[in-house]
């Protein structure tokens, strides 16, 4: 409608109440329970730091890999700056090869589509490859609530299907679960499962085999996302390890894949670039087991029923944004999750979106907004994050996460109006205007130290404040502040003991932060 | 009311013109065209797919139908499936039982399989990946997934250096498969392990002069 106006409307969020990504509470109350999970710490502390290892590993080998990640922001800018054109092509190709393109506003619309497109089949289960899109519009919730059974195929979905979990990574939903706690899921929820199965991964994988073997070969409806879609060529790309998603897109007769908007890549020979940088970001390899690339139908070989359905549900919202768009470029490696301290620490859980970590962090709050309702849980997003910029380096696409979170919490804090901490901040300005009056205030802020711990800290903060200490300790107030020490004569003969030491320090001072340069450095490799 | 369609492409058009971005020139600075000698491009493939924890057998196009002969009886394979149009001469050093498969071979009857024997498209040595495109020879998607042994032929000469090489050689309108080892999975605390849904055992077997 708006382009008949002329006139641009911002274009909507995600609406609010539907899909996987809002949590139900801020993240620093689901992070503080997290924190408390010692299993999970150890868990995810494991994981990370391996994958973390593998991914310099097999990265540091290509001598072009910033060529090959300056490629792929480009491409993918590109991409969103001609985005219509690009779909009307993509849509034209795919049609041209006998498949069927429909188009989703949102998380309700795409959920209806597909159920629809399941009906028309007559089945009353599908097998589903892993796929992030739909389980940002709860796909699967919405099938289980019409009578439709949805069968996850990925070993780590399965896990979290069965235990009736929630993914926690992007690339390794189950990461959160270590062996002893899957070989218990599967003996709880697997049929007829060995009862004498143990933990090691190798069995468990075989137990997942013979499970879903039998769905894979009578199931006739599936389910996929889609890693690329091609304008060019109308080409779509799964990129997976297991081979479930070969059996997904083969097996059955009818295929649906349901794709977000900025998926979409100009030319196939783009995969030249994105082939190298998503699975040596993602897993860690050289090339992931599989990947699977087809184009509509092809008579004799495969699903001879396809349809593509192409999702906004909020992308458009922050492809309006000049700066979060970057955000859109993902490529949904996981590697900023990986490399996060504070991921690490908390798990994905804690974000209370499909799309956690550092990412998740900056495109949650874009597709769905953080002002929805009253204390939205999403406007605490961009705030979880300590901005070292370990995601920006590891990131294939180079999306400057650590700039979009900054951004975030500038509109947060712009759309807020009137806070707490404004006032506190108008007050503190008008204290600082009047030296006599801010120097009565730091003698008797100094009474803090009353409600001080033993070790010096303030746990907990009165109310405007205790925003604040809800997430960190508050160093208790000095028994005297600088400037009554600066007067004192103490004070001066403090001063006057440091001018007489005169240059001597200075090289061994500047050892010390060369010193400290080295060890930053090292941080930055690990 | 408007389409779902039309309010997708409105609401992008509408959201770039709020925020117009400068158009983008794609720097491609990366490494391709890149040629290798036949010997540096078997050391490098050998390489990665011994990592991938396949099996390898360089050898010359004469003895093709010996080594699968012998990979297939090292497995067991005592049925095994084929696709239209593979060298009939690949399999006289087998004496099982050789089915070639159409479109009406249905998942449960290749599950009964015990190996395929197939061609390959092409190949990517510095990561040690097949392609797989439906051509004659190369059959369907589902023969090469279902069974638990997949004997794949590949040509040296179809193998590239690296990933932009390979990609070019492609047909993107075929059904194509890109095929790095055998199934495998990490989702168990990141501890890589071989033989999932796809086949367990991956044998590859280069012709060198071929």
């Amino acid at each position: 409608m708006s382009t008949f106006l002329g006139m641009p409307s911002p274009p909507p969020r995600s609406p609010y109440g539907t899909g996987n990504l809002r949590g139900d509470r801020a993240f620093p109350r689901a992070a503080h329970d997290e924190l408390g999970n010692d299993q999970l710490r150890r868990n995810l502390g494991r994981a990370t730091g391996t994958i973390r290892a593998k991914r310099l590993n097999v990265t540091g080998e290509l001598p072009d890999w910033e060529a090959l990640r300056d490629a792929g922001s480009a491409i993918k800018t590109d991409t969103m700056n001609r985005l219509p054109e690009l779909l009307e092509q993509l849509e034209r190709k795919v049609t041209e090869r006998g498949g069927t393109v429909h188009w989703a506003r949102d998380a309700a619309e795409a959920n209806a589509i597909v159920t629809r497109l399941v009906r028309a089949t007559g089945s009353d289960e599908v097998i589903k490859v892993k796929s992030m899109a739909t389980q940002e519009i709860g796909l699967n919730e919405h099938l289980e609530s019409v009578g439709i059974t949805p069968h996850e195929t990925d070993l780590a979905e399965l896990i979290v299907q069965l235990a009736d979990d929630k993914p926690s990574h992007i690339l390794v939903p189950a990461i959160h679960r270590n062996r002893d706690e899957i070989r218990q899921i599967f003996l709880d929820h697997i049929p007829g499962v060995d009862a004498d199965l143990d933990n090691a991964p190798a069995h468990l994988a075989a137990a997942a085999r013979g499970y879903l073997r039998e769905k894979f070969l009578a199931t006739k409806v599936a389910v996929s996302g889609a890693n690329f879609g091609i304008a060019e060529t109308g080409t779509l790309a799964v990129v997976e390890s297991e081979g479930n998603g070969r059996m997904c897109l083969t097996l059955p007769d009818t295929l649906i894949t349901v794709m977000g908007i900025e998926k979409v890549l100009p030319r196939y020979q783009d995969l030249e670039v994105f082939l190298q940088l998503l699975p040596r970001s993602s897993t860690g390899e050289r090339m992931n087991p599989y990947t699977s690339l087809w184009t509509g139908v092809t008579p004799g070989d495969g699903p001879q029923d396809f349809h593509l359905v192409l999702l906004d549900n909020g992308r458009t919202a922050a492809l309006a944004d000049a700066i979060g768009r970057a955000a859109l470029n993902c490529i949904r490696c996981s590697a900023c999750l990986n490399v996060c301290p504070v991921y690490e620490r908390t798990g994905g859980h804690a974000y209370g979106s499909t799309y956690p970590g550092p990412i998740g962090a900056v495109l949650t709050p874009q597709l769905a907004g953080m002002h929805a309702a009253k204390d939205d849980p999403n406007s605490s997003l961009p705030y979880a994050s300590s901005l070292c910029g370990a995601c920006f380096d590891a990131c294939p696409v180079k999306i400057d996460i650590p700039s979009l979170l900054v951004e975030l919490r500038h509109q947060h804090t712009e759309q807020t109006g009137v806070t707490p901490e404004k006032l506190a901040m108008k007050a503190a300005a008008a204290v600082m205007r009047r030296p006599g009056l801010y120097t009565a205030v730091q003698k008797a802020s100094a009474l803090g130290r009353v409600v001080a711990g033993r070790d010096g800290t303030i746990s907990r903060l009165p109310p405007p404040l205790s925003g604040w200490s809800d997430s960190r300790d508050t160093a208790a107030p000095p028994r005297e502040t600088f400037r009554s020490w600066f007067a004192s004569d103490e004070g001066r003969a403090a001063l006057r003991a440091a001018a007489s030491e005169q240059s001597s320090d200075r090289p061994e001072g500047n050892g010390k932060q060369a010193d400290r340069n080295s060890d930053h450095n090292e941080e930055d490799a690990t | 009311m408007s389409s779902a369609r039309d309010t997708v492409l409105g609401r992008i058009r509408d959201a770039l013109a709020l925020a117009p971005a400068p158009a983008v020139v794609v720097p491609r600075a990366y490494r391709a065209g890149r040629t290798l000698p036949d010997d540096e491009r078997l050391a490098l493939f050998t390489d990665r797919l011994l990592d991938y924890k396949a099996r390898v057998h360089p050898c010359t196009a004469d003895r093709t139908a010996e080594v699968v002969g012998e990979a297939l009886r090292e497995h067991g394979a005592r049925r095994i499936g084929v696709p239209p149009g593979l060298d009939a001469r690949w399999l006289t050093g087998y004496d099982g039982e050789v089915r070639e498969d159409h479109s009406d071979v249905s998942p449960a009857q290749l599950d009964s399989l015990d190996a395929v024997v197939t061609a390959s498209a092409a190949g990517c040595a510095e990561t040690g990946t097949i392609f797989l495109d439906g051509s004659p020879g190369q059959g369907r998607r589902a023969l090469s997934l279902v069974p638990d042994l997949h004997v794949c032929v590949v040509d040296l000469s179809t193998v590239e250096a690296g990933v932009p090489e390979a990609v070019a050689r492609l047909t993107p309108e075929r059904p194509t498969t890109l095929i790095s080892g055998p199934s495998a999975t990490s989702d168990i605390e990141l501890e890589r392990v071989e033989g999932v849904h796809g086949p367990r055992t991956l044998v590859v077997v280069i012709r060198t002069d071929a």
